[in-house]
Formats: C-alpha cells, structure tokens, sequence
C-alpha cells in the first residue's frame, strides 16, 4: 500500500523527521505512537502533502506512484485520506455540498461518473446511522460550531463517505469522551478490510483498546525507534517511553 | 416550468465558464448615431427623436443647466483617467424605431445576439416566472409577458414607452427619490438619459414573476444612460432582476444610470443585481466605469431590499440606498462586490432613517484579488423623529493577495436616543489551512478558493433569487480565475 524510505522533513526549517522507514500492507492497520513532539502529526501532514513541510530527502511510493511531487489534492483522489487533528472551520459551505463536491472530483479522477443525488443521499443516510450522526449535523457548515467531539466525528464520517484506501488518523482519540470514543472507533473498524489500511497516530494505548493494531511503531525524534505488536502499546501505556528512548540512544551510540 | 427555466439558465452559466470574457462581441446593426459632445441642441434633438412631450424636454434641460454647474466627484477611493464629455456620443439607437407586434420582426442578427448571451427571446415567452425587457443599447427593442402583467394592471415597459403611456405617473415620480441636483452623475443621467425600464405595480397586486433586464452597451464610444422607475402602489409586491454584461472594449466606457424605487405603504419591492460590466484586462487596459446612483423611498410600513452581485467594471461608483420615510419602514443591503487585477470598487449603502421604528440591515462582502482596490462606503443615519430605530451592518473583507487592498468606511450618524446601531467589521486573508483541507478532501486549490469565497458570500447569495443565485457563484468563479496559487 505504502511505503516510506528515509523519509526526512522540515518545517520552517527546523528539521523534524530524520529518516523515518515504514511499510504498510493492504489489510494491516499500524499504530505509531511517541510523546510529544516526536514528529507524528508531521508525518501524518507531509504523507498528506501540506506546503507547509518540505521534504528534504527520502521517498514515499503509494499504491507504486512517488507521493512527493503529487499535490495534495491528487494524493486524496489516489486514494490517501487524513482524517485531521484539528479540523477547520468552513463557513457557509454545508457538508453536504462539501462531501459531494469531494467524492465526484475523486471519482472524475478515477474515470467513474458522478454520485447522483439520491445515491449520495443514501450514502450519507447509511453512514452517518454507523456513528449515529444527527442529519442536523450534516446540513450545517463543515465543521461550524461543531464541539470537539463532533469535528472528530466529522472526520470519521468523511472516511467512511469517502472510503479511501489509506487512512490516516491523526489523533482522532483526543479530546474524546469515552462514549464518542467508541463511536469512532467502531467507524474505523467499519471502515477497515483486507483491501485498505489505516495508519492511527496516537499518544494513548486507550484507543488502540478498540483499534486492534497489527503494528505499533514508536517514533521519537523523528525517527521509528521500535516496532512491534499490540503488546508495545501495552508496554508504553505501563513503562512510558524513557526506558525505549534510553534504549535507543544506546544503540545509536 | 421551473425545471424549464432552470436548464435554460444552466446554458448561462455553462457560457459564463470560461476564462476569457466571453461576451466581447460585437453586433453589426445599423445605428443611428449623434455626433460627440453635449450642449443644449444635442439635448433638445435626443428629446425630438424619442418624441418627447414639452414637460421632458424641459426636465431634461434644466437637468443638464444645474449639471454644468457641478463638479465631478472625487471622494470616492478611485482612480481614473478624467472622462471628457465631449467626447461621448450621448445616443445611439437601431436606425428604425421598433414597434414590434412579435419576435419575427425584430431583426434576426439582434436575436443572434440575445442567443449568444443565452437569453433566447423566443424561448423566453414560454419559461416562466421571468418577463424580460431587454435592453439593446439605449432603446428597448422586445418587451415580453407584458399581456400577463397587463391583466394584473402591471406596468413594465421602456422608459421611453412610459413617458408617452403613462406621463401621469412618470411626472409624478421621475425624479422623486433622486432628483437631478442630486449629484453629477444623477444630473447628467436626467439630461441625457436614453432609456430604461419602467414598472408599475398597481395596489395590492403581489406581481406573479420576477420581473428582470437585461443591459449591454454595444456602440463604440456610446455612454450609457439607462433610467429606471419602479413604482409599487399601496399593498403590493415586486422582484425585479437586473443582470448586465457588455462586450470587450479597449477604451473606457461610461455608464452612468440612475434607478429610483418608490414603495408606498405596506409595499415591497427587491431589487437584485449581478453586475458583470467588462472590467478591463489584466494590464488594467479598459473596462467600464460605473457610476450609479439607486435609491429607494419607503413609506409606512414598506420594506426596499437591495442585493448586489458587483464583479465587473474597471471602476464602480454606487450606493444603493433606502430612505425610510414611513414609519416601521425596513430597508436592507446585501452585497458582494469582487475586484480583481486592477479593478477598482467604492461601493456601499446609504440608510436613512427617518420614520418611527425604521429598521436597516447592511451585509456587505468585499472580495479583493490580483492588485485591485474594493472599498466598503456606507451611511446609517438616524434623524430626530426617527424613534427607536435600529440598524446592524455587517462589513466583511476578504483579500487573496498581497497586492490588493480592502478598506472600510462606515459613517454613523445619530441624532435620536432611543437608536440602536450596531456595526461589525472583520478582514481576513483567505485560510491556507482551509484549502489545504479541502485539497485532501480531493478538491483542487481553484475549486477550494471558490468553495470558500461562496461559503463567505452565502449570506448575501441566499437573498437572490435561485437562478440568479447560481449565476452569480459562477461569475464569481470567472472573477476570480487565476487570483489564487
């Protein structure tokens, strides 16, 4: 599905990804974790291709094309989603409109013919039940006036509307109540088959509860710094990450 | 029939998408034209040739005398190069005067003409809701729909056809909300004003289509003064559409109408413009210059809406305003004006309140693009007598680019305490993280800069009507093409 190699990033000019190596299978569903700052939402933005990072060094091959030239847009429509941290405000613009307008530029991509509007309106009606989404909650303005919970909300029902091959969530658990937690989860376990693959970028092993990793990859300091199953989750949620980073200074040493 | 108009208007909109002005051509009719320059002569033989009566010759001239007397305007925040009057051509008409019974006389390379601008008139008769009088230079040459709105007691016919049927009314109120001492451009309109659109709404009669125009200035060196007069009697309801493009031209071209409304008591009239006046190229070579002045007058009870799509012309001068005479009177504002390349707009409203319990509503939505200049302009005053009355205004400016400017000039006067005025202002550039999250939606960065600027006009666009609305989000598209990445 995707693979990651040396992959070295900037922001402002600070370097925040030092090589990063990572291989992800159609069916598998990684969990990369690491404290704050370590470069998860950094990863997560440059595999989306927001300007603001450069990458520096280092490839990116998605489904066999090279994401690094791609705009963004292409990147989505290739089938690459994000769902975001922080997803922004869009005033005036329903999300009816907005996911419309989304699915048909990706499907004119493809070379498939528009969603008609009451295929689309199915659609939204069956999705939006999984998370059990108000209808009020669509017909408003992306994200407008949306609490916390119900931005991230938001975004899992883009995935599961937009069905995309890779998934990245970029701590989507954050800010979530248990209850909304659960909701989340259970649209990416909807979402997820053996012919697509999600990525969860997370600080807790509490979502990882409902989200069964195949991989859980550390990243600290911009680069993985161990790999492992469900158990590393486990270990990190009881030990922290000073012992795995005491560890890898050692080797490095 | 909706469905009808609606496909028809999608032709519209699938001629507006293209980068290019499109509608930059030109029709070879035979014209009758005057020489250039304007004095008293030229003023009485443009009287002579519509066959005026006596009383609109003299208007007319007492128009022009009080307009040598003023000066041209210069507060607005524009630049432009100085307009000599003399060198302007103050009518032009088809050389024979139309009187046509049906379409099959009108000249068939005029409905050609039509065609191209996707309002064909022999379709027209048969959509519904939309009576248009369309306005091919300065004379009106097809008026449809007018046995419909006759059967109400409707009146809506050329400017020049109400003063020979209707010189009653047009005595009455030509002139009564703007009078010709108004301002230079309202002076010079009332001496040389070459047609426009006349309506009448008789009492209590809510008029059964939205009544619209079309306008194109389409001779070489021609001013434009259209002159349009709506009159809603007591009880009774009007929307009236105005929509304007005009063919690519290298040299500047003036256009200076005047539009008065009147709305006696309990009436309402909306009035929506999409305003696609060609604005010159993206050196800033030509355009239109649009100096406008529309004002409407409430009486008792009366509401005059206002809503504005601005996203052409080289320079826009124009306050559509309300007086709000009558007690418990309403006006309202809403408008999106778009400048782009070198585009220049000082645009706003004027709301004068003067009866008791007068309310105001102001919406404005600046969008600046390339190296253009969009200036908010607008008035609330609240007079003595005007007890409780209220006004918000809402300005908003959005830049998508470094070089443009937005600017913001509210005047507030009060002069009643029992008054409540609220004024709100924000200027934003256009969010990178916004369209970077609609690329990742799949959306490209053109498509997410109209998305965005769409979202940030709704509030105006929801006042217009639907087909009207849909044209302006395209025009607005067009406007904007290339502003952004």
């Amino acid at each position: 599905m995707i693979t990651i190699k040396n992959l070295h990033a900037k922001v402002e000019g600070k370097e925040i990804l030092k090589g990063v190596n990572l291989q992800v299978n159609a069916g598998e569903i990684h969990a990369i974790m690491g404290p704050n700052g370590s470069g998860k939402s950094t990863l997560a933005n440059v595999l989306a291709g927001h300007e603001g990072y450069e990458v520096t060094a280092g490839e990116v091959i998605f489904e066999g094309k090279d994401l690094i030239d791609m705009p963004p847009e292409d990147r989505a429509r290739e089938g690459l989603f994000l769902a975001f941290q922080y997803p922004v405000e869009i005033p005036g613009i329903t999300n009816t409109v907005f996911l419309q307008t989304a699915i048909n530029e990706i499907r004119k991509y493809r070379g498939l013919p528009e969603l008609g509007a009451k295929e689309f309106l199915d659609l939204m009606r069956e999705k939006s039940k999984i998370l059990n989404i108000d209808s009020s909650l669509i017909s408003r303005s992306v994200n407008v006036g949306f609490s916390g919970g119900e931005k991230k909300k938001n975004e899992i029902f883009q995935l599961l509307m937009i069905d995309p091959k890779l998934a990245i969530l970029d701590e989507t658990d954050s800010g979530l109540d248990i209850d909304a937690l659960k909701i989340v989860a259970k649209g990416i376990n909807v979402f997820h088959n053996d012919k697509n693959a999600v990525i969860v970028v997370t600080h807790y092993q509490r979502l990882l509860d409902y989200i069964v990793p195949d991989f859980v990859h550390v990243l600290y300091d911009g680069k993985i710094i161990k790999s492992g199953d469900k158990n590393l989750a486990l270990q990190l949620e009881k030990e922290g990450y000073d012992q795995l980073i005491k560890e890898a200074a050692e080797i490095e040493a | 029939m909706a469905e009808e108009y609606k496909s028809d208007d999608m032709k519209v909109v699938e001629d507006l998408t293209s980068s290019e002005y499109k509608w930059g051509f030109v029709t070879d009719i035979e014209e009758i034209k005057f020489p250039k320059g304007l004095n008293e002569d030229i003023i009485k033989k443009l009287s002579e040739v519509k066959n005026e009566p006596g009383w609109m010759t003299e208007w007319r001239l007492k128009a022009y005398r009080h307009w040598l007397k003023m000066e041209e305007p210069k507060w607005p925040k524009v630049k432009y190069d100085e307009v000599d009057f003399q060198d302007i051509i103050y009518y032009s008409a088809p050389k024979k005067k139309p009187q046509y019974e049906s379409l099959d006389e009108v000249d068939p390379q005029l409905l050609e003409t039509f065609e191209k601008l996707g309002i064909p008139l022999e379709e027209q008769k048969l959509l519904a809701g939309v009576a248009v009088d369309a306005v091919f230079d300065s004379v009106s040459v097809a008026t449809t729909f007018k046995e419909t709105l006759a059967e109400k007691g409707i009146i809506f016919c050329s400017m020049s056809e109400a003063i020979q049927n209707h010189p009653d009314l047009v005595k009455k109120y030509l002139g009564s909300v703007v009078p010709y001492t108004d301002n230079f451009y309202a002076a010079l309109n009332s001496a040389v004003f070459s047609d426009g659109s006349f309506v009448y709404i008789p009492k209590g009669v809510r008029c059964p289509m939205e009544l619209s125009t079309y306008f194109r200035i389409n001779a070489m060196n021609t001013g434009q003064f259209e002159r349009t007069l709506i009159v809603a009697d007591e009880g009774s309801y009007v929307s009236y559409l105005e929509g304007c493009t005009a063919p690519m031209r290298d040299e500047n071209q003036l256009h200076a109408a005047v539009v008065e409304l009147i709305a006696l008591d309990n009436a309402e009239i909306k009035y929506s413009t999409v305003q696609n006046w060609y604005p010159g190229d993206k050196e800033g070579k030509g355009g239109i210059y649009n100096f406008v002045t529309k004002r409407g007058l409430c009486k008792t009870n009366a509401k005059i809406s206002w809503t504005q799509v601005e996203t052409g012309s080289a320079v826009t001068w124009k306050y559509p305003s309300c007086i709000l005479q009558g007690d418990n009177s309403i006006g309202e504002f809403y408008s999106v004006a778009v400048t782009n390349n070198f585009q220049q707009a000082d645009t706003g409203t004027k709301m004068i309140h003067i009866g008791k319990n007068t309310r105001s509503t102001i919406v404005s939505k600046g969008i600046s693009a390339g190296r253009s200049d969009n200036s908010y302009r607008g008035l609330v005053k609240i007079s003595k007598n005007a007890e409780n009355a209220r006004n918000f205004s809402q300005c908003d400016s959005m830049l998508l680019s470094d070089t443009c400017g937005a600017h913001t000039f509210p005047y507030i006067e009060v002069e009643n305490k029992s008054a409540v005025v609220e004024h709100e202002a924000t200027t934003s550039k256009v969010n990178e993280e916004q369209i970077f999250y609609l690329n990742q939606r799949g959306i490209s960065t053109e498509d997410a800069v109209n998305m965005i600027v769409n979202g940030f006009c709704k509030e105006v666009f929801k006042e217009l009507p639907m087909e009207f609305a849909v044209e302006a989000q395209k025009l607005l598209a067009i406007s904007l093409e290339g502003s952004v990445g």
